[in-house]
């Protein structure tokens, strides 16, 4: 038991712009709200994101599929640099917003996050009422009088459906709804601030089939005015909501496609592979 | 291949377990044993004059420890408001931004070592250090001394609290295109209960301490009227008292101890609830 295994794992191939280029038809998407070129991330010295191409279309649910620990939240964090909170996790490449690199110093990371709104698997409301923590990022970007504050916190309510369930208790901490209403709240608040796309990141995880239902008609009903990307799980998921998926494995994009296409007529072996059950 | 004897294993841990039973009720009588003795022996000199009158001469009967009580209250207060605001601070920068480097190890081993240290080599300290420089005794002094022995306690609890807070809560807050120390203000109402339970026990921690408060706030017979003067506390007045050949102020000291002694299980069992009201917010979540 010993000699063999002291050896160290075989040297990682040469990784940078080995362009694996992702069997697509790219041309499929219309107009690109993001644009992600050549994008490699690092935690520490470890690549985790080899070489991802991939384009965002406007208006339209983009799904990322793949097993565990593949990078796709890794991916979507790069949107947002959510990332850069952390030591040692570093992003290389270009991810262009409206042909901006938002990963250029330049950008001003708080009107970034702005514009691009994230909802996380467990739902986060903040220790507050459910008024403020609609509010929150109102009062947070804006000067607003509290007629137009009031205003924006009940049509972001009503945008996700819930202003019914909870108008009549604005005050009560947003921690006494359940866990689907909390979910919801979170993308009220990601909303409020008028931002132009969302990202997700495993929405409905941590959440039951019903609220699940709700969310995923909710996401349906976002992309008339948001461009959304949302890192699921859940193929049936990904089949039901989503236009294009792009399908992930070992930080590589395999596969990219309109949704339909992909799950009917997947190209890659690997891609036919996961989304038949085979691994994953 | 002969099996062990099921009967002597069965023996061994009913005989086991019975030991760790005594062991953890012995414990708890002792705590009772001294809250029932401390109990029996002070309630009978507590009554309106303790809590609002003058010690009176020994022999002489009637006085209370009106003075102590409220003495103990200032230089508690003042410890506090010294400690909490660097100690929180301190939480903040071990949880938050420090890391695991090679800096944050060390102020980590220092926070340890500061709440190992005896309470009575504090007070050497700040006589040392704030007695000698301003000339005298005074509740001041007492406070700094107090509040050194409330730092470490409060930094620490911080610390634990803050961690406590998930990671996805603190992003979530960044994601919305908070800055940093906008973010921080919405994790501590998170841990706002946490952090009420640590400062609610590091008071109950120095609420009795004797040993420094006899280098530097001393004790007085009058009322706390000048904060750099020496200032009557229980925690002395109890050294004093018990220590005298007087029947009535060895009753007085009883009384104190019981006083000190119901403040301190007051303040653990507050902040046990406000922890378990907190606790329970989160499981909800």
């Amino acid at each position: 038991m010993n000699g063999t295994a002291a050896t160290a794992l075989p040297p990682r191939p040469p990784v940078s712009r080995r362009s694996e280029s992702p069997s697509s038809r790219r041309s499929a998407v219309r107009r690109a709200r993001i644009v992600v070129r050549g994008l490699n991330f690092f935690y520490g010295r470890r690549q985790v994101l080899f070489d991802n191409n991939l384009e965002i279309a406007e208006n339209r649910v983009t799904a990322i599929i793949g097993p565990s620990g593949c990078g796709k939240s890794t991916h979507i964090r790069v949107y947002n640099r959510i990332y850069s909170l952390y030591r040692g996790q570093r992003a290389v490449g270009e991810v262009l917003l409206d042909g901006v690199n938002i990963l250029s110093d330049k950008v001003d990371t708080a009107e970034l996050r702005r514009r691009v709104g994230m909802i996380f698997q467990q739902p986060t409301p903040f220790p507050m009422s459910i008024f403020d923590n609609v509010a929150y990022g109102l009062r947070l970007h804006y000067r607003l009088p509290k007629s137009e504050l009031e205003g924006r916190v009940e049509e972001a309510l009503k945008a996700v459906g819930l202003w019914d369930e909870v108008r009549r208790h604005l005050a009560a901490p947003g921690t006494d709804l359940s866990g689907g209403q909390q979910q919801r709240l979170c993308i009220a608040r990601a909303l409020a601030v008028d931002p132009e796309v969302i990202l997700m990141d495993e929405p409905t995880s941590a959440i039951d089939p019903i609220a699940t239902a709700r969310i995923e008609e909710l996401v349906v009903s976002l992309k008339s005015r948001y461009t959304v990307v949302i890192v699921t799980h859940n193929m049936q998921q990904a089949a039901r909501i989503s236009d294009y998926t792009a399908f992930f494995h070992q930080g590589r994009i395999v596969e990219f496609d309109e949704t339909a296409r992909l799950f009917t007529a997947p190209r890659e072996k690997r891609t036919e592979d996961y989304i038949t059950g085979r691994f994953g | 291949m002969r099996p062990r004897s099921r009967a002597a294993r069965k023996a061994a841990d009913a005989a086991a377990s019975a030991l760790a039973f005594l062991a953890a009720a012995a414990g708890t009588a002792v705590l009772f044993w001294i809250m029932a003795e401390v109990f029996a022996r002070g309630a009978s000199v507590l009554g309106p004059a303790f809590f609002t009158r003058l010690p009176a001469p020994p022999g002489v009967g009637g006085g209370g420890l009106a003075n102590a009580v409220l003495g103990t209250v200032i230089i508690t207060l003042l410890a506090t408001l010294m400690a909490v605001p660097p100690g929180v601070l301190a939480g903040v920068y071990l949880a938050e931004f420090a890391g695991n480097g090679r800096f944050a190890s060390a102020v980590r081993f220092g926070v340890n070592m500061l709440m190992g240290v005896p309470s009575i080599i504090m007070g050497l300290f700040v006589w040392g250090t704030v007695v000698i420089a301003t000339g005298g005794f005074s509740a001041w002094a007492g406070a700094v001394s107090l509040a050194l022995i409330m730092l470490p306690v409060v930094a620490r609890t911080a610390e634990d609290m803050l961690r406590l807070v998930p990671d996805s809560l603190r992003e979530s807050v960044l994601a919305m295109g908070a800055p940093y120390w906008r973010a921080m203000l919405v994790i501590f109402l998170a841990a706002r209960n946490g952090l009420v339970t640590g400062v609610l026990l590091a008071v109950a921690r120095v609420g009795g301490e004797t040993a420094p408060l006899l280098f530097t706030a001393l004790n007085s017979p009058y009322w706390p009227t000048d904060l750099t003067k020496p200032t009557a506390n229980l925690p002395v007045t109890i050294y004093n008292y018990a220590m005298s050949p007087y029947r009535d102020w060895q009753a007085m000291a009883w009384g104190a101890s019981l006083v000190i002694t119901a403040g301190v299980l007051a303040l653990s069992l507050v902040s046990r609830f406000a922890l378990k009201t907190g606790t329970e917010r989160k499981a909800k979540r």
